[in-house]
């Protein structure tokens, strides 16, 4: 997509304030000066080209519009246009900064053959507004590209005709640098097929070994797969419909009856899905995803449909269909296998099978940090002694917490504030408990007290809270027990010290 | 009622009572204090709502160790507890601290905390772990008097506890009992603890009131004591001062009144 920068830009500004002719760059600051990076088609007509700095361009073209490159929003649009070909294959990659990489390898019948899908394709990006869009489909990613980006604009490549294909394209198409570029054509070699003619132990001691792989590899004689952006599924089923549907109940039931088939593939590999996701896409491009985890390993259609509902209710900002979905995908990226699950006499382990159950409900509607368990730390600083995490994740973890022996009190409150709140304290010096404090504008009369504990700073952590702190646990005539400390210890001037709360005993 | 007539109400309950997981005598909450326990007798179900009530404000972490003792008490070993709250009460009275909560004896590695904002939100947490059967209590934490805390909520509560067999505790903080379907309805306060050694602050202590009680009388007040060690609750030893030491207005009042008779 060659002008990705300006399609992005007519698509922003309905109704545009340029005329559709006026010549449009995109400018960028290369070593202190402004220089084109993309052009619209009429600035190319008029002879510009990338590269250029942005007085010498506009000494040539008065008229030329020039605009400041926006990456982030380039990098977006064309997202949104990678999620819309993920409806032809899931291997979807993209080719930054202006093109995508599809892997339509055993996908292509679905849409009537290569030339079938295509034509879906350039229908689609026509509507969407990407002008002069350049594809081929070749046996290798690299010969695609380098066709695509080189060559005619619509090619479709036989497999074993690559070497063939690849050979008048200019030797810049191995985009094996500028330099050597330079250099091949300096020796009389402008083609690719100038160089796949030549032997090629010379061409390896003068340019390296990487230039040999590049041409195999666009010669279609070596292959390689390409990265997509997500993640390739465990398992997907999916369900196209010639007429797209927009309620929200056929929606429930497709993503039921989908269930269904990754059920069958999971049970057959023993494991059970953690994570499953739904992909709906609109009929107009748009592609909606909703993700549901579990807290252990699932895969019966009604227990994963019932996640969903619950998700699809909670959405904060609803399931606009538009005009329906033409097609809903279901995958599994992360599945577990199954434990050998036995059930005891007591019914525990149905015990647990529901509370699991329950844990995927709730996180499914209020969030997954909102359901937490906590672990202990290894660490004395009491606000950082526990770790909470979600609780979907907590059910692989064992969750191992000593309970505190032989002490004749419970020596931590129930209740901590994230952060000591400050205090007005009465105390003896140095190192005497408070005999009265204020806090929250209530005075306390301290009736008894226990301390100090002292907790020192962890050395080793730079700068947090780097006071050493004098616990108390101290009771009011009321029987209100609170968690107070002394910050800032110095022997040397002990009337220095602050006065902090940080916790209430039960 | 004569003992036939007992005997026979009781089977009655029996093949009544919903299909819940646990029934007949387990189904009676014994707090471990013995005037309590024998006081209230089988009164004091599972699988039935129960409602307490910090005194005041400030006693929100004793009605929260007193709720961790009770939920101790009610559910089984092993099971999970969920805790539903909402999340801005960890700024107001501190958030649930773990070491605090395994130092009364609950484990926390069996605790599943929520934090919600809405209390909307909270009572629907809440009615989803009480219908959940696996779980050995779902305490729900609630702050103020929000609209939809009402009776049909609560109604609604009580019905899934019953049928799944789950003791639902509901917190309440800052507010005043108003209409519910609660089996009891406790007020809980901070009391002076007995002292240890050198007057350290002793074993956590709440002096609760027993509000309203459907299987019987009500009215009562005990002064309880958390034993952490054996998990039960214990009658507190007897005071080495008065409960209230100091007068609800200022004490600088009393001399003035003493100086006023002596004139």
């Amino acid at each position: 997509m060659p002008f990705l920068s300006s399609d992005r830009l007519k698509r922003q500004r309905q109704p545009s304030p340029a005329p559709a002719e006026a010549a449009l760059c995109f400018t960028e600051k290369q070593n202190n000066a402004l220089r084109l990076v993309r052009l619209s088609r009429p600035a190319l007509d008029r002879g510009l080209t990338a590269g250029l700095t942005l007085a010498d361009a506009r000494a040539r073209v008065p008229e030329l519009l020039a605009v400041e490159m926006d990456q982030a929003a380039d990098a977006a649009f064309l997202a949104r246009i990678a999620d819309f070909c993920e409806r032809y294959t899931p291997m979807t990659a993209l080719d930054a900064p202006d093109g995508l990489m599809l892997d339509i390898t055993g996908s292509a019948h679905l849409f009537g053959g290569e030339a079938g899908l295509r034509r879906d394709l350039l229908n689609f990006l026509s509507l969407g507004g990407v002008s002069e869009p350049r594809t081929a489909i070749a046996g290798t990613p690299q010969a695609a590209r380098a066709l695509a980006r080189f060559g005619h604009a619509h090619v479709i490549i036989r497999p074993g005709r690559e070497a063939a294909a690849v050979a008048p394209l200019p030797v810049a198409a191995l985009e094996a640098g500028a330099e050597t570029a330079t250099a091949l054509i300096r020796a009389g070699l402008k083609t690719v097929g100038d160089l796949g003619a030549r032997p090629q132990k010379p061409l390896a001691a003068r340019f390296g070994g990487g230039l040999l792989t590049r041409l195999r590899r666009l010669k279609g004689q070596e292959n390689t797969s390409i990265t997509p952006r997500r993640p390739a599924p465990l398992c997907s089923a999916e369900r196209r419909f010639a007429e797209p549907i927009a309620r929200i109940d056929d929606v429930l039931a497709t993503l039921e009856a989908l269930a269904g088939h990754t059920a069958e593939s999971l049970e057959k590999r023993g494991q059970g899905g953690r994570l499953f996701e739904a992909a709906l896409f609109r009929s107009d491009g748009m592609l909606r995803r909703l993700q549901v985890e579990t807290a252990k390993p699932l895969c019966a259609p009604g227990d994963v449909l019932r996640l969903f509902r619950e998700r699809i209710d909670t959405l904060r900002d609803p399931l606009d269909p538009g005009f329906g979905y033409d097609l809903i995908r279901l995958t599994v990226p992360r599945a577990e296998a199954f434990g050998s699950h036995q059930t005891s006499l007591d019914g525990r382990a149905a015990d647990d099978g529901d509370a699991a159950a329950l844990i995927g409900r709730l996180s499914t509607r209020f969030g997954r940090n909102a359901v937490t368990q906590f672990v202990p730390a290894d660490t004395h600083i009491p606000e950082r002694a526990v770790r909470a995490i979600p609780a979907v994740e907590a059910a692989a973890l064992p969750i191992a917490w000593s309970r505190p022996a032989g002490a004749a009190r419970p020596r931590r409150p129930v209740h901590l504030f994230e952060r000591p709140q400050p205090i007005e304290a009465m105390a003896e010096i140095p190192d005497g408990p408070p005999l009265k404090f204020r806090w929250r504008r209530v005075l306390h009369e301290v009736a008894r007290a226990e301390g100090p504990e002292r907790i020192a700073p962890e050395w080793w952590r730079e700068g947090e809270g780097g006071e050493t702190r004098d616990y108390y646990c101290v009771e009011n005539a009321r029987g209100h027990r609170f968690w107070v400390f002394r910050a800032g210890v110095d022997d040397a001037a002990p009337y220095l010290s602050r006065w902090f709360i940080h916790g209430l005993f039960a | 009622m004569t003992p036939t007539l007992t005997r026979l109400r009781r089977r009655i309950d029996a093949v009544a009572a919903p299909a819940g997981r646990r029934g007949g005598s387990e189904s009676a909450i014994r707090l471990g204090a013995e005037t309590l326990d024998r006081r209230l007798g089988g009164a004091l179900l599972r699988g039935s709502l129960h409602e307490l009530f910090a005194a005041t404000t400030p006693d929100a972490a004793a009605l929260t160790g007193f709720a961790a003792g009770f939920a101790c008490r009610v559910a089984g070993r092993g099971h999970k507890i969920v805790w539903v709250r909402q999340s801005f009460t960890d700024t107001e009275t501190g958030g649930l601290f773990m070491p605090g909560l395994a130092a009364l004896g609950l484990d926390p590695g069996r605790l599943v905390a929520v934090r919600v904002r809405r209390p909307e939100d909270v009572l629907r947490a809440g009615l989803e772990a009480a219908r959940c059967g696996a779980l050995g209590a779902v305490v729900i934490d609630i702050w103020g008097r929000p609209g939809v805390l009402d009776l049909t909520a609560t109604r609604r509560l009580a019905l899934a506890a019953s049928r799944s067999g789950v003791t639902p505790l509901l917190l309440r903080t800052g507010a005043a009992p108003q209409p519910s379907v609660a089996q009891t309805r406790w007020q809980v306060a901070a009391a002076p603890s007995a002292p240890l050694a050198a007057n350290a602050p002793g074993r956590p202590a709440f002096a609760v009131t027993l509000l309203r009680n459907r299987a019987g009388a009500s009215g009562q007040r005990w002064h309880l004591e958390w034993d952490h060690e054996r998990q039960r609750f214990g009658d507190l030893a007897a005071l080495s001062r008065p409960l209230d030491a100091v007068p609800l207005k200022r004490p600088a009042e009393a001399p003035e009144a003493a100086l006023a008779r002596t004139g």
